[in-house]
C-alpha cells in the first residue's frame, strides 16, 4: 500500500480538528509513514473469508429502564465549562457574520 | 513507623481490624512517604491528604463502633488519574484538562470508597493512557524507584511506581494494551488485567472502549485479589459490564497447589528483540511450573504476529472518535476564544495546545484507518486478526488451562531513549496486546532480575474470559515458590531510595 504525503498528514490534521504547526507535519509525516507502514501487514488477511470482530463481548443493544433517575444539576454539568451563561454552556460563534 | 509501608494489603487491614494500629496512622505513614521520596519519583500528580485522613478515620471511627470491616477497610491505594474522582482533580496526565474536577465518582471509585479503601491521590501516566513508559505525561515523566533515570513502565507507570516505591500498597491501573502489566513486569509488581467486562468502565476517560479495562496492582498476588475482588463485578451503568458472578480470585491465590494444570508455553513469544536474560528468567519459569506439578506444553498462535499491527489500527480509530469529545465547549480547556473565531478554529486551536504528539499521532492514525478508501484494507483487516487472535485462543484453551510468556520483551529501558520512536515503544506492548483484543484475563508477576542489568523481568499469565481465578492460582503458587527460595520478596532487592 501506498506511503502517507504531507498533503495528506494536512487533510487528517483538518479532519481531526487540529490547528498542527508546519514542523509539526513534517514530523508527523515522516513518523505516520513509517508507522503505517509497519502495520499495513494487516492486509495479509484481507482477502481471507473471515467475520470481522468489533467487540470482545457478542453484546448488542443493552438498554436501561425507561424510568427517571438522579442525574447532574445544571451548576453541576457547568461546573467544568470554559464558559457558561443562565444555565447553558457559552461557545464561540457557529455560523457565519453573514 | 517505616515498617507500616512494608506491610502488605492484607496486613494492614488484619493490624487495623485487630486494633494494633489505627488507620489514620497508616494513612499518614504513607502520606509522610509520598512527601519524602515523590519528588525523585514523580508517581503522583495529585495527593489528597485531607480526603485521604478523612477517609481513614471514619474507618477507625466505624471500628470504635463495632461495625464489622470488609477486607480492606483502611488500607491506602493510589488511583490512576484516568479514574473521576468527584472533587478532586482528574488530568489523565494531559494539558487538556488541567484543573478539571469532575461533578461525579466513577463506579470503581465509589466501589474503593465503600470497601473502606483510602485513596491517597492520583497517580501519573501518558496522557490519556497512550503509551509505555509514562514519558507522553504533560507533567513530567515517573522514574523507576529500582532507577530512576529509567522508565516506570506506562501508561499506568505512576501507579506501579508508587507500589514499588512503598508509597502505597494498593494501586489501581487501566489496561487497554498492556498498561496494567507491562510496568508491572519492570517495577517488580503484580498487575492484573481482569476479563474485559469485568470492572466497570462508567467514570474511566475512554481511550479505546472495546479495549479499556480497569484492574488491580498490588506487590503480592494475594493482595492483587482482595483488591479485584473489590472493584468487579456488574454495572448497570457501563452497558459492557458482564453480568456474572466475579470468578473466586481470592480463594485461588490462596490456594498455592497447581498439581494437574495444564501450561502452555507461546511459541510465537521469543526470539528476536527479546533480551537474553528475560527469556533466562522466564524459561526458568517454566521450569519451576513443571517442579509444581504442572503440566507444561508448547504451543502456537501465529495470528499473535499480527496482532501489534491489528492493535496500531484499532486502538487509534476508537480513540480518534473517543478522544472528539475534547471540543473546548463543555469542559476542560479553551484557547483562542477571542471573539473573532469560529468554534471549529477554536476547537482546533484548543486541540493543537491541549493535546501531546502521541495523542495527536494516534487521532491522526484513527483518523486514517477509518477514511473511506482506506477503511477496508486497514480497520476491516484488523478486525479480521482480531478474529483469528480470538480463534487462537480458544484452539490454545481447549488443550491448557492458562498460557504463560514473558510480559515484556526487555527490562526497563532508559527514560528518553525511544521518546521520539514510536515504533520501538509499540513493541513493548508486543505480548500483552493479544488479550486485549480477544478480551481474555491477564496477569504479570515479577520472576526475577535479568542477570545483564540486575532490572525486573515479569512473567505473564493468561486465561479464558471468566477464568480470572486460574491466574491466581498459578500466579499464587509461583510467588510462593519463587519467595521462598529466594528468602523474600523480589522488591527486598531494589536499591533504597
Amino acid at each position: 500500500m501506498p506511503g502517507i504525503t504531507r498533503e495528506e498528514v494536512a487533510h487528517l490534521a483538518r479532519l481531526s480538528r487540529l490547528e498542527l504547526q508546519a514542523e509539526e507535519l513534517d514530523h508527523f509525516a515522516e513518523q505516520l509513514d513509517v508507522i503505517i507502514g509497519a502495520v499495513a501487514r494487516v492486509s495479509e488477511v484481507a482477502g481471507q473469508d473471515v467475520p470481522p470482530t468489533s467487540h470482545p463481548l457478542p453484546l448488542t443493544n443493552v438498554m436501561r429502564a425507561d424510568e427517571v433517575r438522579q442525574s447532574l444539576t445544571p451548576e453541576q454539568a457547568l461546573s467544568g465549562a470554559p464558559a457558561g451563561e443562565d444555565q447553558r454552556f457559552r461557545v464561540p460563534q457557529i455560523l457565519g457574520e453573514d | 513507623m517505616t515498617e507500616l509501608i512494608k506491610f502488605t494489603a492484607a496486613e494492614t487491614a488484619a493490624a487495623i481490624s485487630k486494633g494494633e494500629v489505627s488507620a489514620v496512622e497508616v494513612a499518614q505513614a504513607h502520606l509522610d512517604r509520598i512527601t519524602a521520596v515523590d519528588k525523585k519519583v514523580n508517581a503522583f500528580l495529585h495527593v489528597d491528604t485531607e480526603g485521604a485522613l478523612k477517609a481513614a478515620r471514619s474507618v477507625d471511627d466505624k471500628r470504635a463502633r463495632g461495625e464489622e470491616l470488609g477486607p480492606l477497610a483502611g488500607v491506602p491505594l493510589a488511583l490512576k488519574d484516568v479514574f473521576t474522582t468527584k472533587g478532586i482533580p482528574t488530568t489523565c496526565g494531559s494539558k487538556m484538562l488541567e484543573g478539571w474536577i469532575p461533578p461525579y465518582d466513577a463506579t470503581l471509585t465509589s466501589r474503593l470508597k465503600d470497601a473502606g479503601v483510602v485513596i491517597l491521590g492520583k497517580t501519573n501516566m501518558d496522557e490519556f493512557a497512550m503509551g509505555s513508559s509514562t514519558e507522553n505525561s504533560a507533567y513530567g515523566p515517573t522514574g523507576n524507584p529500582w532507577d530512576l533515570t529509567r522508565i516506570p513502565g506506562g501508561s499506568g507507570g505512576g501507579s506501579a511506581a508508587a507500589l514499588a516505591a512503598y508509597e502505597a500498597p494498593l494501586a489501581i491501573g487501566t489496561d487497554t494494551g498492556g498498561s496494567i502489566r507491562q510496568p508491572g513486569a519492570v517495577t517488580g509488581t503484580v498487575g492484573v488485567k481482569p476479563t474485559y467486562g469485568a470492572v466497570s468502565r462508567y467514570g474511566l476517560v475512554a481511550f479505546s472502549s472495546s479495549l479499556d479495562q480497569g484492574g488491580p496492582c498490588a506487590r503480592t498476588v494475594l493482595d492483587a485479589a482482595l483488591l479485584h475482588e473489590a472493584i468487579a463485578g456488574y454495572d448497570p451503568l457501563d452497558s459492557t459490564s458482564i453480568d456474572a458472578p466475579v470468578p473466586a480470585v481470592v480463594e485461588a491465590a490462596k490456594m498455592r497447589d497447581i498439581r494437574g494444570m495444564r501450561v502452555g508455553v507461546v511459541k510465537e513469544f521469543a526470539g528476536e528483540g527479546y533480551q537474553a536474560g528475560v527469556m533466562q528468567r522466564f524459561n526458568e519459569s517454566v521450569e519451576l511450573l513443571r517442579e509444581l506439578g504442572a503440566e507444561v506444553v508448547e504451543v502456537s498462535c501465529p495470528s499473535f504476529t499480527l496482532a501489534l499491527p491489528a492493535y496500531y489500527l484499532i486502538a487509534p480509530s476508537e480513540c480518534s472518535s473517543n478522544l472528539a469529545r475534547f471540543d473546548a465547549m463543555r469542559y476542560g480547556l479553551r484557547v483562542g476564544d477571542d471573539g473573532s473565531r469560529s468554534a471549529e478554529q477554536v476547537t482546533a486551536l484548543t486541540r493543537e495546545a491541549g493535546f501531546g504528539p502521541e495523542v495527536k499521532r494516534r487521532i491522526m492514525l484513527g483518523t486514517y484507518a477509518l477514511s473511506s478508501g482506506y477503511y477496508d484494507a486497514y480497520y476491516g483487516s484488523a478486525q479480521k486478526v482480531r478474529t483469528l487472535i480470538s480463534r487462537d485462543f480458544d484452539a490454545a484453551f481447549a488443550g491448557v488451562d492458562v498460557l504463560v510468556s514473558p510480559t515484556t520483551p526487555t527490562t526497563a529501558f532508559p527514560i528518553g531513549e525511544r521518546a521520539d520512536d514510536p515504533m520501538a515503544m509499540y513493541l513493548a506492548d508486543l505480548c500483552t496486546i493479544p488479550s486485549n483484543l480477544a478480551g481474555n484475563a491477564a496477569m504479570s508477576l515479577p520472576c526475577g532480575l535479568a542477570p545483564e542489568d540486575n532490572l525486573p523481568v515479569g512473567l505473564q499469565i493468561i486465561a479464558p474470559a471468566m477464568a480470572d481465578d486460574r491466574l491466581y492460582r498459578v500466579g499464587g503458587a509461583v510467588e510462593a515458590a519463587l519467595n521462598d527460595k529466594w528468602g523474600h520478596s523480589l522488591l527486598e532487592e531494589a536499591p533504597a531510595l
